[in-house]
């Protein structure tokens, strides 16, 4: 049990969630979603800046245990720059990577890597949305232009 | 320290009361169970496993109806179970006792119930500010349906009752004061008679909430004198799915039904149906007869092993946790009031009580972490969340140690 705990809670996620990137409001933001874990009470808010289907810029803001924040932030890594139909193929593979039998353990592309660290994330089924969270925002904001995104 | 002769009394035996518990001999992650998440739900002794077994080996039937022998025996038993509520509670009357799902269904009733008899437009309620979600949501349904208006008694920083703003809020139009007998969140106990003779001077009825009080103190609706008191079997080793409401039998008799169905009817015709007398009246449908029968095991159970024995043992871990806590520097107890059931709520710095839960799992651990369904609570403290370890007759000393052991472990991870 304590190597899966140690796979949780690699020193890269401790990290991430000790300093999140592109973590700040957007004041100029093209569309914004929160998101809202009604369980835990975690709350995190996207914020995008987009040109024609892309992602220009991305960030978050927010309040979450360590596997949010640290999922929130490699989030905006891997998905800045994307067309929204990749970055949403992308959130495909990545909650199948937390939650089929047997998921595609190999990122689709090299910006996309940094998501494996998050993979010791489906020994442990209860934190799924945890690291879901900021994704499902991610979503709302591009697909609806904003809203509010709950994990339930 | 108190290590292994924990009770004043002489005759408790914690290892005694493990071994009634077959679910602590497991191991969890390979680390032995330490259950501390009590407030959510306690483990049940092979006493309610066995009631439950018995009852459908031996006489499983519907109750009140049929004309043969195993009816006649589970009806026994059922009523039986409702006899030993009636005693635990020390209700007058077993027809003040009404068979629920648990609290959340008891408050639901009175809400319902007694909220259409009673309480209208500009009628008053109050509650408190440390209710669970279950004491403060069907109010405000109630007072939406009703255009009745909610009033909240304060806590202090400590997690205790601001109690000189009872009288503040009083009036002619306060129709039920609504508290909780022990917060579930901060271990607070409240001074319930207190509560009960002020509303009672002020004209208004009052609802106990006792979903974490049941297991730790003993309870006499006579002498608090409340109109109504809730119940949940699962938080006192009882099974889940069945609770208690108890009501004085001279408001019950006044009070239109909850749910309709069979079993609470005198009469049904197409001109009209006219309704039993209580218990029945509340109890439409076929009830959670092993349930019931579970639940009053449990109560016998309880008593054997002697409430004054077990409070003795529980607050033991009490002083020890807290003690044990607080000696953890970026450690802050949330709930320290003056009375207190076994539970401690708490923050750890940098350590969200979320990955604090799952890093004490990992060693055995078993904590709740979260809002613990009383969000005004956390707003109150300006919190989102806190670890939450709670005690029950059976927790050792040694399994503390495996808490603070855990949470040591987790301040290093985040260092």
């Amino acid at each position: 049990m304590n190597s899966e705990l140690d796979d949780l809670y690699r020193e890269v996620i401790i990290d991430h969630s000790r300093h999140p990137r592109h973590f700040h409001v957007m004041e100029d933001a093209d569309a914004t979603a929160e998101g809202f874990n009604p369980f835990c009470g975690d709350r995190v808010t996207v914020y995008l800046k987009k040109q024609d289907d892309r992602l220009a810029d991305i960030s978050f803001q927010g309040k979450g245990c360590a596997i949010c924040m640290a999922s929130a932030s490699i989030m905006t890594q891997t998905v800045r720059g994307r067309r929204t139909d990749d970055a949403l193929r992308l959130f495909d593979w990545f909650h199948n990577l937390l939650t089929v039998d047997q998921p595609s353990t190999q990122p689709p592309d090299e910006q996309a890597e940094p998501l494996a660290v998050l993979a010791g994330v489906r020994q442990f089924p209860i934190r799924v949305k945890c690291a879901t969270l900021a994704w499902h925002a991610l979503k709302t904001a591009m697909t609806r232009g904003g809203g509010v995104a709950s994990t339930e | 320290m108190h290590r292994s002769s924990l009770s004043s009394s002489p005759s408790f035996s914690v290892s005694a009361v493990r071994q009634a518990f077959p679910i602590l001999a497991r191991q969890v992650h390979g680390r032995p169970l330490a259950y501390l998440d009590n407030a959510a739900t306690t483990q049940k002794p092979r006493a309610v496993l066995d009631a439950i077994e018995h009852y459908y080996v031996t006489c499983n039937a519907n109750v009140h109806r049929s004309p043969h022998r195993l009816s006649e025996e589970a009806t026994h038993a059922y009523e039986s179970a409702r006899q030993t509520m009636a005693r635990f509670l020390n209700a007058a009357d077993p027809a003040e006792i009404i068979f629920v799902r648990g609290v959340t269904e008891a408050i639901n009733l009175v809400a319902t119930s007694f909220g259409q008899w009673r309480i209208g437009r500009g009628d008053e309620i109050v509650i408190s500010e440390m209710e669970h979600h279950s004491n403060i949501v069907p109010w405000q349904l109630l007072c939406e349906r009703t255009g009745a208006i909610l009033r909240v008694i304060p806590i202090d920083d400590h997690g205790d009752l601001i109690l000189d703003e009872l009288p503040k809020l009083l009036n002619a139009r306060t129709r039920l004061v609504a508290v909780t007998h022990m917060s579930n969140a901060l271990g607070t106990i409240n001074p319930v008679k207190q509560i009960i003779d002020m509303a009672h001077a002020a004209g208004a009825a009052v609802l106990i909430d006792g979903a974490q009080a049941a297991s730790h103190t003993r309870i006499d609706v006579q002498a608090l004198g409340c109109d109504f008191y809730a119940i949940s079997g699962h938080k006192m080793y009882g099974p889940t799915g069945i609770g208690v409401l108890y009501g004085r039998r001279e408001l019950l008799s006044q009070m239109p039904p909850y749910h309709g169905g069979g079993e609470m009817i005198e009469q049904v015709t197409w001109q009209g149906t006219t309704f039993r007398e209580p218990p029945a009246r509340f109890e439409a449908g076929t009830p959670d007869i092993a349930g019931a029968i579970g639940l009053a095991a449990a109560v016998d159970y309880l008593e054997s092993v002697g409430l004054d024995a077990i409070a003795a043992h529980e607050d033991t871990l009490l002083d020890y946790a807290t003690r044990e806590l607080s000696a953890i520097d970026g450690l802050r107890i949330i709930g320290t009031a003056k009375r207190k059931g076994p539970v401690v709520s708490f923050t750890v710095e940098d350590v969200h009580p979320h990955d604090l839960g799952t890093i004490l799992d990992a060693q055995g651990v078993a904590i709740r972490a979260g809002h613990h369904c009383a969000q005004p609570v956390m707003h109150r403290y300006d919190l989102v969340a806190t670890a939450r370890a709670s005690m029950a007759m059976y927790n050792t000393t040694e399994e503390i140690d495996a808490l603070v052991g855990g949470i040591r472990r987790a301040m290093e991870m985040f260092r």
